[in-house]
């Protein structure tokens, strides 16, 4: 008794789920369930949007979070809007997949008794041949027109053609739906096996680096990746060159540096906006690229220390802000006299007015305005600090305070901060930021997505359609009615029918017999 | 070369103005066929949209009514013939634009509304070479280019300029064009939509504003019929620029062929409202007025994806 309240209910519960108005309703609710992943920052795009929005709202923040306000398109409510969708999908498209197989096995229906009541109908035609003869010649040139066409004789001694055409179109949705299920798969298994990596890489064969997770900034596994086993290559680089207009709109990247693969030579590579480097297992893309002022470090006993400081890009025209800081220097002194600098750099400085903005993003004329600070850099405390700023806890309590006023320097220049020691700009390095990725979902994504959209056509360009032809006796011959249903919104049938029926070769019936019979 | 299609630019906006005046006088002079044998104060004038211009030649005593009269007889021929050449000298736009960056001319919003206007006045003319009544739409069509003419020309104007690197690749031709080619075309089954909603309206015998337009407009299911054949053409577009051709582009450009950036978002839920609209119109038992509702919902979501997404987000479509 419950089993059986309990089969029907989920019966009507499954006809309700993969019925065309809760898929309508589904679909709407999944296109305004995406809509808060493009007004909140989400943390797949930009994981630092998401800090600076939890710095400005910290109440709303945490209960953003909580809802999966961050993470929209991994939520479990916009999962679930998505599966539903998916398992509505299947479930409406597998009985009609059933239904089509047996359509395109079986032949076209016969024709209804009433010809006359279908959308077209042509009467009061006559073929010298018998019904058999006539219906057979109809078949065959329906067939030539590539009409599925059957013959059925009947006791009466009439016969009938039964003819369908545009199967394509309901094959075609079929296999729209089903690529989305193929899409659905591939974005799956590139989930669980693909992987990627983030990270800068500064000019230079000192700073080179190799595809293990630790050498990444940030990067993401997926679920069934294993971290040691990511494709096994090494990569420096030699160059980067940036061409720009008058105006300092970038014009044209070019990186170039050195990969070796599986412990393989290294060979000269190039990649760019738009045509990454292809590597076995992995692609890298350039995102991004900026300079990184080299400062040397004269401390208190003379040691010398060289540090390349990447500094981040604050506009188009290149000025960038950024921290050298020296953590190994003046340790012979009694209270901490570790040293850093805060910088502003101009690629080219303007001719004249302040120097706080450059005018153009290439080296024209680079200066570096450097403030000194000395005191402990509180780099072993273990927290996390940022590589762009000073921590500004350690500048309010006086751990760290300014070492001298600060200079403009030109590239070769030097400064002398308050205690004797100097510091001389060398020159910069260009650094790019890469994306290491892998995700062997794409070319399944890829096959969804054309399947997909030839479907589509199919499906919105295809007419599925069916005539049917009666010929019953009359004297030596036969008299001919003919009829014809759209079974979709088709404009064009009733020229086609007109046509089909213009082309069949028959007469129209003797007026005169018409009467006398 | 660039300066040229600016002027250009000018003249199409005031072909436009100037064919739509012209639709208008006509559509004013022919919505009251009867009304120079009626004495004036004729019961029922309040709800023609626009005032009777020429009172004179209501008041002209001689003449037999039948006699063609001529400005009106010119009318249609004018009307016609501006908005053709508004179509001529706006394709002239678009193309001198393109030789002036030496480049396709889709690589910023006004070079994309640019298009996207002319897809759209070519869609009008493709749909009057099948259904001739579409011809009454010829006001609507010039009326939503001056208005979108005028946001670009004012609004997202951009000097001619080389591509960024980002856009330099032939991703541009093929995702842009299909992306463009689907807005236009999107932008006169929008239009075409809502006069369907003002014809069924006034067909119901609602009264008021945009109802009473309906009387003039060719038939319900014309108008229906021609939207679905725009959106069916426009859908397929839509679904290779957005989820083949720039997920490939993406793959290429960022390393991902999907990362939910807010343009990819709002791509993708223009998609499912249309896709939600194609369905709602093959299923006969939704009303007709909710599947209109849907094609509706779809373009408002296309105008967030063009223009708010470019505004209010940042992203890294933000070329514009």
């Amino acid at each position: 008794m419950i089993a059986d309240r309990l089969a029907a209910w989920l019966r009507n519960g499954w006809r309700q789920l993969t019925s065309m108005r809760t898929a309508l309703v589904l679909l709407f609710l999944l296109a305004l369930a995406a809509i808060p992943g493009s007004v909140l920052p989400q943390r797949g795009v930009n994981p630092q949007d998401v800090t600076d929005y939890y710095a400005a709202h910290p109440d709303l923040a945490p209960v953003l979070e909580r809802l999966g306000g961050f993470d929209v398109y991994r939520s479990p409510w916009f999962s679930a809007i998505y599966l539903l969708l998916f398992v509505s999908l299947v479930g409406c498209v597998v009985p009609r997949l059933r239904d089509h197989l047996r359509s395109l096995r079986g032949a076209p229906p016969d024709a209804p008794r009433r010809l006359s009541r279908l959308p077209r109908y042509a009467g009061g035609l006559a073929s010298p041949d018998g019904p058999a003869t006539t219906a057979a010649a109809l078949r065959a040139r329906l067939r030539r027109r590539r009409w599925r066409a059957v013959v059925r004789e009947h006791p009466d001694g009439s016969a009938t053609v039964s003819a369908e055409k545009g199967y394509l179109k309901e094959t075609g949705n079929l296999l729209m739906h089903a690529a989305m299920v193929v899409v659905l798969a591939g974005v799956a298994y590139g989930g669980a096996y693909g992987w990627h990596g983030n990270r800068l890489v500064v000019a230079g064969p000192e700073h080179g680096f190799c595809n293990t997770l630790q050498q990444y900034d940030e990067s993401s596994l997926g679920t069934r990746v294993d971290g040691g086993g990511l494709a096994p290559f090494c990569f420096t680089l030699t160059g980067f060159d940036a061409e720009f207009t008058e105006t300092g709109q970038p014009l044209s990247f070019l990186a170039s540096g050195e990969v070796s693969e599986a412990g393989g030579p290294p060979r000269a590579v190039g990649f760019t906006v738009n045509d990454p480097l292809r590597l076995d297992g992995a692609s890298m893309y350039l995102l991004g690229h900026g300079y990184a002022p080299q400062l040397r470090y004269t401390d208190r006993s003379g040691d010398t220390q060289v540090v390349t400081a990447p500094f981040l890009p604050l506009d188009p025209l290149g000025t960038a802000e950024g921290i050298a800081a020296f953590p190994d220097a003046n340790l012979d002194s009694p209270e901490p006299a570790q040293v850093a600098f805060h910088g502003l750099y101009l690629p080219t400085a303007p001719a004249e007015g302040p120097l706080a903005r450059s005018v153009h993003p290439q080296e024209r004329a680079p200066v570096l305005f450097l403030q000194p600070y000395q005191g402990d850099l509180g780099l072993d405390d273990g927290r996390p600090q940022s590589v762009w700023t000073l921590d500004q806890e350690r500048l309010d309590s006086g751990a760290l305070a300014p070492a001298g006023d600060p200079e403009f320097l030109a590239p070769g220049e030097q400064m002398t901060l308050a205690d004797g020691t100097t510091v001389e700009f060398l020159g910069t390095q260009r650094w790019i930021t890469v994306s290491v990725r892998h995700d062997p979902g794409q070319p399944v994504v890829l096959i969804g997505a054309v399947l997909l959209l030839g479907g589509l056509v199919l499906s919105l360009t295809g007419h599925r359609r069916r005539v049917w032809f009666r010929a019953s006796p009359r004297g030596d011959g036969s008299e001919v009615a003919a009829a014809g249903l759209p079974r979709s919104d088709y404009p064009g049938f009733a020229d086609e029918f007109r046509e089909i029926v213009a082309a069949a070769g028959l007469d129209p019936l003797p007026e005169p017999a018409l009467r006398s019979t | 070369m660039a300066a040229f299609s600016d002027q250009l630019l000018v003249v199409t906006i005031m072909a436009y103005l100037a064919a739509m005046v012209c639709y208008a006088a006509e559509y004013a002079f022919s919505a009251r066929p009867a009304r120079a044998l009626v004495p004036s104060g004729a019961p029922g004038a309040g709800s023609a949209p626009e005032p009777p211009e020429p009172p004179a030649q209501r008041d002209r005593p001689d003449g037999p009514p039948d006699r063609p009269q001529p400005a009106r007889a010119l009318l249609p021929w004018a009307a016609r013939g501006l908005i053709l050449s508004a179509a001529a000298v706006h394709l002239a736009t678009v193309v001198t634009r393109g030789l002036a960056a030496e480049r396709v001319p889709w690589g910023n919003m006004y070079e994309y509304l640019l298009t996207a206007t002319l897809v759209a006045t070519g869609a009008w003319l493709w749909s009057v070479t099948r259904y001739p009544a579409m011809r009454k739409l010829g006001i609507f069509v010039a009326m939503v280019n001056v208005l979108l003419l005028g946001l670009a020309g004012m609004v997202v104007y951009t000097p001619v300029g080389p591509l960024v690197p980002a856009l330099d690749s032939y991703w541009l031709l093929l995702h842009v064009t299909a992306a463009i080619t689907a807005t236009g075309l999107f932008l006169v089954g929008f239009v075409t939509i809502v006069l369907y909603l003002v014809r069924i309206g006034h067909d119901r015998g609602r009264q008021g504003f945009p109802f009473t337009l309906g009387r003039k407009l060719p038939g319900a299911e014309t108008l229906e019929r021609v939207s679905f054949r725009l959106h069916a053409i426009g859908f397929p577009l839509w679904t290779f620029a957005a989820l083949i051709a720039g997920p490939i582009w993406a793959e290429a450009a960022w390393g991902r062929y999907w990362g939910w950036d807010p343009k990819e978002v709002w791509a993708f839920i223009t998609w499912i409202v249309y896709a939600a609209y194609l369905h709602a119109r093959a299923t006969p038992s939704v009303r007709r007025t909710v599947v209109a509702a849907l094609a509706v919902a779809g373009w408002l979501a296309m105008l967030m994806n063009l223009f708010g997404v470019n505004l209010f987000f940042e992203g890294l479509h933000s070329y514009a």
